[in-house]
């Protein structure tokens, strides 16, 4: 007996019985949509993430001060026993022929008002570069000049929403400020950003490196994003920063980071999110695999006198194992791809709800559920399939 | 040729021990018809299973061709089951969902034989059996008498030496009956060994040898032309 017979023998069975099969079917292809649907949400996230970062530029390398050897700690907190300094910003830029630019970064909070308007926000101390590096478009004015690192000046950029707290319509360009101690003048107003990997840059003032640093009384720089000439420099680019960072403070007591790292961490961690819930969701196929056992042992009951027959006749126990083992597998497999249709149909259905996120199921788990529901099948159509064979001829045949 | 010798089969229902057969010895030569009568719980069904080899003896030899049998594995019972033997059941075991040429095929199907000659062959047999235009009905929509020859047809499809029958015409009206008596007596003068369980004097008469069970023995054998004897010593057996 060829497969192709074994299959069609055992197709007919289960097409003999609408209702069961319909409702077994069912079972499968409500677990393996929900694998699906949960899959896709979870690679929609990886997605949204990986979008995320892509907006902020790829030939991009960030250097933070502190390295794990050295601090027992995350790189970026605290404790690092030299600091990073606008010294070695400079340095980075004049003395590594791969980098193009570099805009150092120093961060604090500070109380900013205006008449009687006050806001507590964060400080984002730069240079001009920022402004190619995190793709900024200004709502009105102009973004910090281009000037010496060291030096400071007393101008400001705000953030939009912070700006609209601040002067509640009036145009802030030219006015003055008190942010912390000092009084600015507000040179630009930033376009609207929304938030960007946890900071809200609509509510930011934004003031030269130097200035901030003087202000917050640091000498340590929260880091400094540095852009090479192409892509293809990264790898050289890092590796000369480390040896220069290294060369000028004694130790190594830096850390660089490159987009494409930090993007294959995030991706990481959620794809193993993505598979948790796929594998949570797979449980719902365990419960419709018992489903499919219930109606194999109903129908080995059911034809107990068949089985005796095709005893009789001469059909090996082997044989008929591999017809009940083929008609779970159909019911099995049937109801997979049905749940593949539905949950396909649901994620196109999200992704015209929720455009936002990038809901999409990956071919491994359109595969992967689909071979889940077929072992299901196998796995929990084997005991009735069992069952049959091991019946007696003779007891099969008397059979009411 | 089918020689039995001292066979007894024992079930056991919880605590009791039931002799089905109780040292049964006979000898069945090539293309014979023999009858097996007896009242009900006599043991002929069991007999009837053993020789289609259904189920094995609790002890006893059975040769068949020469072969003892009684001590074969699983797996070689059903191969003589597919090669030396075909079954007629009182109930016809058709499998409803399957047309009466389907049906007639099942044997050949699972024995692996190609499409087309499966084909051929259930084809052949339907029409030996008066069947050629009822091929692609089901059995739901064939009469008694029609059933018990597309299961003929099925039992003799991979032309076994030996054809078992068990009450063939017990639930067939008689013009029925005698059409299913009729091809069985053809395929025996064919050649084939025909062996049927029956309490009708009607089927048995038509057999050479009638062997009578009572309690697990055989207490008589008698020609096809004893058959009154039988049933005045079967008459008698009911009355106690």
């Amino acid at each position: 007996m060829s497969w192709g017979e074994l299959l069609l023998f055992a197709a007919r069975a289960v097409a003999g019985h609408r209702l069961r099969t319909g409702l077994s079917l069912l079972g499968v292809a409500i677990g393996v949509a929900a694998v699906l649907l949960l899959t896709a949400l979870g690679e929609g996230a990886r997605r949204y993430v990986i979008n995320q970062f892509s907006s902020l530029g790829t030939n991009l390398i960030i250097v933070v001060p502190g390295h794990t050897d050295t601090t027992g700690e995350m790189p970026g907190v605290g404790g690092t026993p030299h600091d990073f300094t606008l010294d070695d910003a400079i340095a980075i830029e004049r003395q590594i022929p791969q980098v193009r630019r570099v805009a150092p970064v120093a961060v604090s909070t500070v109380d900013v008002s205006h008449g009687q308007y006050s806001r507590q926000v964060a400080l984002i101390g730069t240079t001009a570069s920022y402004v190619h590096m995190r793709d900024i478009k200004m709502e009105r004015g102009t973004f910090l000049p281009k000037m010496e690192f060291r030096r400071g000046a007393p101008m400001a950029v705000l953030g939009t929403t912070l700006a609209h707290d601040l002067f509640r319509g009036a145009d802030p360009v030219g006015a003055v400020v008190r942010v912390g101690d000092w009084r600015m003048r507000i040179i630009g107003v930033l376009a609207k950003q929304g938030t960007n990997l946890g900071v809200n840059l609509d509510e930011i003032v934004m003031v030269p490196v130097a200035t901030a640093m003087r202000m917050s009384n640091r000498s340590s720089l929260f880091r400094c994003i540095v852009e090479v000439r192409a892509q293809a420099d990264l790898g050289e680019a890092k590796r000369k920063i480390t040896a220069l960072l290294t060369e000028r403070h004694g130790e190594l007591d830096t850390t660089t980071l490159t987009q494409d790292a930090v993007l294959s961490t995030f991706s990481q961690i959620l794809q193993v999110l993505t598979l948790v819930v796929a594998a949570i969701a797979s449980i719902s196929l365990a419960v419709a695999g018992i489903g499919i056992m219930n109606v194999m042992l109903v129908a080995v009951a059911e034809r107990t006198r068949e089985i005796g027959l095709l005893m009789a006749v001469g059909v090996e126990r082997r044989q008929i194992l591999a017809t009940f083992l083929a008609e779970a597998a159909i019911l099995a497999s049937a109801g997979g791809l049905v749940g593949i249709v539905v949950g396909e149909l649901l994620v196109h259905l999200m992704v015209a709800l929720y455009p936002a996120l990038p809901a999409f199921a990956p071919l491994w788990a359109i595969a992967a559920s689909l071979a889940v529901s077929l072992f299901v099948g196998l796995l929990f159509g084997f005991l009735p399939a069992r069952r049959a064979t091991r019946l007696e001829p003779v007891l099969a045949l008397r059979h009411k | 040729m089918i020689e039995l010798t001292d066979i007894t089969r024992v079930y056991h229902l919880g605590e009791t021990e039931v002799r089905a057969l109780d040292g049964v010895s006979a000898r069945i030569a090539d293309g014979e018809h023999v009858a097996i009568m007896g009242p009900s719980g006599s043991g002929k069904s069991t007999l009837l299973n053993l020789l289609g080899c259904l189920d094995r003896p609790t002890s006893g030899s059975y040769r068949l061709n020469g072969q003892e049998v009684a001590s074969l594995d699983d797996q070689e019972l059903t191969k003589i089951r597919r090669n030396e033997i075909g079954f007629v059941f009182q109930f016809f075991h058709l499998v409803p969902r399957l047309t009466a040429r389907e049906n007639v095929e099942l044997p050949l199907l699972f024995a692996g034989v190609p499409r087309r000659e499966r084909q051929s062959a259930s084809q052949a047999a339907l029409a030996a059996v008066g069947l050629a235009t009822r091929a692609e009905h089901h059995p739901a929509e064939l009469s008694g008498g029609e059933r018990q020859r597309v299961a003929l047809a099925r039992a003799t499809i991979l032309n076994p030496a030996i054809l078992l029958a068990d009450e063939p015409t017990g639930n067939l009206d008689s013009a029925s009956g005698r059409a299913v008596l009729d091809l069985l007596d053809r395929l025996n003068k064919d050649g084939q060994t025909l062996v049927v369980v029956t309490h009708d004097p009607k089927v048995a008469s038509r057999a050479d040898r009638i062997l009578v069970l009572i309690d697990g023995r055989v207490v008589r054998e008698v020609g096809g032309e004893g058959i009154n004897e039988v049933m005045q010593l079967l008459a008698g057996e009911d009355a106690t």
